[in-house]
């Protein structure tokens, strides 16, 4: 693997990746998962872990997060159990986090991203598992009527979270944010979560140390903790900032791996910097313990090759396959493969009718796309079925359409929800037979006799005046066709 | 087993949140010492190739369907809290996160 | 024959056919607590209001022929570990003491569906832990065979009440024996089902892989009775068996032919009180009797059966009380004193420049959360959320708690095989009677060691039964506890309904005392 050459050392980075999983209900119970509800409206007995109360597994999250895992190439072993992670938080109303400990539902996968030294040179990212486990609530810091307290809301908790450990493979902060990049996209692509980071749907921690030489030999720095991470660009940046400053550190006390406990940073995305944070109390001992009130989960080797059947193909391998196969740009096929399968589905379907994927994939990522979000549609309501699409693109190719009046006629079909042949019929568009073409032409020649001595007096910008002439006794002409055959008939008198 | 020390009862009562008195320390160490003692008798049961067991009735595979059900009113919700502000729980301040 | 003395199965007669009122019933049963309960102490809450405004529905609903449910107008007793949304659920704690549930447990649920009248709530051992009842927060309560000794625990309310003619029905739980043993030594019938036979949603949790809640009563007919409405699949538990539940109460008169009765070579051993080995012994000799024979069998390991529930009980409740920090429901200490102790002891070691001490001293939350469950715990529960989480802390997890989950296979296999010889197994609920108020407190692992006969089928998730088979000299009733293979209720039920009908240890009542008892 390359090593960035502008670095005495080499980054060694490992991700942890926390996903809300796009459940209607949360993961032990049947509250809402909605986002931005009144603080503590979306809560029970038993995600406020009232005595009493019991959790009962919701059924959709183990599914997604199990298709999940497999696109992710993970291992699913055939059983898996539930574990209390215990540690006292105000946010954390039963005293423990339902979680998995020794036995998650998947380990030993891996992601493929591009490395961003060779973006034709895939890289494999090892995970080493994704669990599925509950979320805490939130604690407001609330300075008010002057005493210190904490406002604590439990919408949030119990929301169900896919953990992601990738192995520390990771060798830059390029390549971390690239990784994110892909994982996002294939997440989204499966429909499994929104991955919405404003909302925290998507949070990242990230593991970071060097890797240098000293004195001949290979040592590491002590491995640092990064949280409270915005956005993926700020993942990028945290991770720059942190490697520097190990470099510095270490130049300072040369101070390696072991000498020194795992330290936790928060990112501080105003000042550019990561601070210390203060750990936790024991946090090491969680004191793990099967959870009594929840029942193993078996699956067996054939239900994973069915999920794995049902997937269909990923975006890499769709993303390679549309940029070979439709010779589109990796940007037009992103463009597509974000917006999901549906999407992707459909700009296939223009793209064989139409037998030109290149022209297709222009009007579904620009025209397609622009309709859809103005008119806050989905792709599944587009009342222009894809064929009818093509069939649009078809008559332009065919030179029955002239392209400046598709996008006329692409708004009718979706207003009046007509084929493309009777918006064309309805917009009296017709093709203009050739002769009578330069039959018009030649009568506008005629008929301005100062625009054909400018022209030919060399200012042929003059001829412009003769297009909006010829379209008013004409619509349906041309107009790049009219400029033509009056230049050449204009040179010719 | 090593014997349990003073000590390790006042960390065991940090874990467990507990705030004992010195007097209930000496108690405890005693007491969970003579009964961590018999217990140790199930150092002389051969558990090799034993699977745990951590339930009584080792039942797989229960789920409840994803679907969303009414939520407490929040009055409901926030009824039993020893210290609220009408939106949500209230408690000495949360430092270091 | 008062009212009160009646079974539930007749109450049952009488109330369908219209010759008592549901009215009647409940008032002689308020009267009957309100002539011996400030004695006994087997109540800790009573509303008989409510429990009257039921009863006069309940009526109403009959006279007017509309369709009641199976305990139609018949008084049951709730042990106070229950939820139940029209009242407070206290677990007998300090920390619960003004908690009110905002949710109906399952089976207290389907005991209001089946139209029963919930007349009272029960005092109990603290979040159930203990076998005497003394380790309530509230009160103390006493065994109306002689109230100077325990009723047992932890449902000694429970058992208590039903003992004095105060309910003909309660509801108890059992995590290490804690409905059987009070049963046996107050003298009524109490029955743990299978582990998942009864929902446990809405059961403050104590063990949860142990928990389970039964029926007590006076007779096998009305413990089945109630079991049948309480048991069935319930989906907010996801341990609950999906699993048909027989109609107990009707399939009872059906003896078991050609019984095998096993007893175990292991139980008769010292330290069994020989007046309890004997009555025993002859409870065989009548099942004998009865046309069964009689086998030996062994359960090597049921001597690791106390230390292996005395790692796994105190694990799962140290986790399960983990929610008591007083952050969003029960007891929470004074915050101002707490800060302004704190504040005082900050100074006090910024002043002797003791940076160690600052260092380690609790922040404002810790404290908060330490103070809250030192004020709301008593000492019982206490020590086993310390044993519990020192044996699942780092380190010692492998030796204690995961070597005793091992065994509990082991002992539990050891069932297995057993139970490919015998039908049912008979024992001992308890190796001695009754003890005296107080004689053991003290002495936690001597108290811990009275469960050996009943911790194995929690462990092992079997149904088991206790029921009264004789006295001692001083009329302290002795229980008999049968055991059966996991969902033989049935099975458990006739075997202990065919003994019931050949003796009439159930029918002794104890005189009860009137008076207000002083001193212990």
């Amino acid at each position: 693997m390359p090593e960035t050459s502008t670095h005495p050392y080499t980054t060694v980075i490992g991700l942890e990746v926390h996903v809300q999983l796009a459940t209607r209900s949360k993961l032990f119970c049947g509250c809402s998962t909605q986002f931005g509800a009144e603080p503590n409206t979306q809560t029970c007995p038993v995600c406020i872990g009232m005595p009493g109360t019991l959790p009962v597994l919701n059924r959709s999250a183990f599914a997604l997060a199990l298709k999940t895992a497999i696109a992710l190439n993970c291992h699913i072993p055939e059983f898996t159990k539930w574990d209390r992670k215990q540690y006292y938080y105000p946010d954390l109303p039963k005293g423990y986090q339902i979680s998995q400990y020794d036995l998650p539902m998947s380990v030993d996968g891996f992601l493929e991203i591009s490395d961003p030294l060779e973006p034709y040179a895939p890289l494999r990212i090892g995970i080493i598992r994704a669990h599925l486990e509950e979320d805490a609530g939130k604690s407001i810091h609330d300075e008010v009527a002057g005493r210190a307290d904490s406002e604590i809301d439990l919408n949030r908790t119990g929301t169900p979270l896919l953990e992601i450990v990738s192995e520390p493979d990771l060798r830059s902060p390029a390549a971390s944010r690239i990784f994110l990049q892909e994982l996002k996209l294939l997440l989204t692509y499966l429909g499994v979560s929104d991955c919405n980071m404003q909302e925290g749907s998507l949070r990242v921690d990230a593991n970071v140390n060097l890797h240098l030489e000293a004195n001949g030999q290979r040592v590491a720095t002590p491995i640092v903790e990064i949280k409270n991470m915005n956005s993926f660009r700020a993942v990028q940046r945290a991770l720059e900032y942190e490697a520097s400053r190990q470099y510095r550190v270490w130049q300072e006390t040369g101070q390696q791996l072991g000498q020194a406990s795992k330290q936790t940073r928060g990112w501080d995305e105003a000042a550019g910097l990561t601070r210390p944070q203060r750990s936790k109390e024991e946090s090491s001992d969680y004191r793990y313990l099967p959870d009594p009130d929840l029942v193993p989960i078996t699956t067996s080797p054939a239900q994973v090759e069915q999920i794995r059947q049902s997937l269909g193909e990923l975006p890499s391998a769709l993303r390679a396959r549309l940029v070979r196969e439709g010779n589109l740009s990796d940007y037009d096929a992103n463009v597509l493969i974000n917006q999901g399968q549906e999407l992707v589905d459909y700009y296939q379907a223009v793209a064989a009718k139409c037998n030109d994927p290149k022209t297709a994939a222009n009007w579904v990522t620009q025209e397609v796309l622009r309709e859809l979000k103005e008119r806050e549609m989905t792709i599944a309501q587009i009342p222009i079925p894809a064929e009818c699409l093509a069939d649009l693109i078809h008559a332009i190719q065919q030179g029955q359409l002239p392209g400046t009046r598709a996008r006329e006629v692409f708004t009718l079909m979706l207003n009046d929800q007509i084929t493309a042949a009777e918006a064309i019929g309805k917009l009296g568009i017709e093709q203009v037979d050739e002769s009578d073409l330069v039959a018009l032409c030649q009568e506008l020649i005629d008929a301005n006799p100062k625009i054909v001595a400018d022209v030919q007096g060399g200012k042929q910008q003059a001829i412009g005046a003769l297009i909006g002439q010829a379209k008013k006794k004409n619509p349906n002409v041309d107009p790049g066709r009219v400029r033509s055959i009056c230049l050449e008939l204009a040179m010719k008198s | 087993m090593t014997a349990l020390s003073r000590n390790d009862v006042e960390k065991v009562a940090l874990l467990a949140r507990l705030q004992l008195t010195d007097a209930e320390l000496d108690t405890m160490t005693a007491q969970l010492g003579q009964i961590l003692g018999y217990v140790d008798l199930l150092a002389e049961v051969d558990t090799t190739d034993v699977e745990p067991m951590a339930h009584a009735v080792e039942l797989c595979n229960v789920f409840a369907t994803d679907q969303v059900m009414p939520s407490l009113p929040r009055e409901r919700a926030l009824a039993n809290a020893p210290r609220d502000n009408g939106r949500g729980y209230l408690v000495p301040a949360v430092l270091g996160d | 024959m008062s009212l009160v003395e009646y079974s539930a199965h007749e109450l049952k007669q009488l109330l369908v056919s219209g010759e008592i009122t549901s009215i009647e019933l409940t008032q002689a049963l308020l009267d009957q607590i309100g002539t011996y309960d400030d004695h006994l102490g087997a109540f800790l809450h009573i509303d008989a209001e409510r429990a009257l405004a039921r009863a006069a529905d309940i009526d109403h609903r009959r006279q007017a022929g509309k369709p009641l449910g199976p305990l139609a107008g018949l008084p049951v007793a709730v042990k106070d570990v229950l939820c139940d949304q029209d009242g407070p659920t206290t677990c007998a704690s300090r920390m619960l003491q003004s908690f009110r549930p905002p949710y109906d447990a399952t089976v207290v649920a389907r005991l209001k569906a089946a139209d029963a009248v919930l007349i009272g709530r029960t005092n109990m051992d603290e979040f159930a832990m203990g076998g005497s009842t003394e380790n309530s927060a509230f009160q103390v309560t006493r065994n109306p065979w002689d109230p100077g000794r325990i009723p047992g625990g932890s449902s000694g309310g429970a058992a208590t009440c039903v003992a004095a003619r105060m309910a003909p029905l309660s509801i108890g739980t059992d995590t290490g024996g804690s409905i059987r043993q009070p049963a046996g030594l107050c003298g009524v019938v109490g029955m743990k089902p299978t582990y998942g036979r009864v929902s446990r949603y809405g059961l403050i949790a104590f063990a949860s892989s142990l928990d389970q809640v039964g029926p007590l009563a006076r007779t096998t007919r009305d413990a089945a009775l109630l079991l049948e409405t309480i048991a069935g699949h319930d989906p907010h538990d996801a341990t609950s068996l999906e699993v048909p539940v027989p109609a107990y109460s009707h399939s009872l008169e059906q003896p078991l032919a050609g019984l095998r009765l096993g007893i175990v070579r292991e139980h008769f051993a010292a330290g069994l009180d020989p007046s309890i080995e004997e009555a025993i012994r002859q409870a065989v000799e009548v099942y004998q009797s009865l046309g069964a024979t009689i086998q030996e069998i062994s359960l090597p390991h049921s001597k690791y059966a106390v230390a292996t529930y005395y790692v796994i009980a105190p694990s799962e409740a140290s986790s399960n009380l983990a929610r008591y920090d007083g952050v969003h429901y029960g007891h929470r200490t004074d915050e101002s004193q707490l800060q302004a102790e704190l504040n005082a002891r900050r100074q006090q070691l910024q002043a002797a420049g003791d940076e160690r001490g600052l260092d380690q001293l609790d922040n404002g939350l810790v404290r908060m959360y330490r103070l809250s469950r030192a004020e709301g715990f008593g000492p019982e529960v206490k020590r086993r959320i310390m044993l519990g989480t020192y044996a699942l802390s780092a380190g010692y997890y492998d030796a204690y708690y995961l070597k005793a989950l091992k065994v509990r296979r082991l002992i539990r296999q050891d069932f297995d095989a057993a139970f490919g010889q015998v039908d049912l197994i008979a024992s001992p609920v308890t190796p001695s009677v009754a003890y005296r108020l107080g004689e053991m407190v003290d002495d936690p692992l001597a108290m811990y060691l009275v469960d050996l006969y009943t911790v194995s089928a929690n462990l092992a998730g079997l149904p088991s039964i206790s029921l009264p088979c004789g006295f001692t000299r001083e009329w302290l009733p002795i229980g008999l506890q049968l055991q059966a293979p996991p969902l033989e209720e049935l099975r458990l039920l006739r075997g202990a309904h065919m003994y019931e009908q050949a003796t009439d240890w159930h029918k002794r009542q104890p005189a009860l005392v009137r008076q207000r008892h002083t001193g212990v």
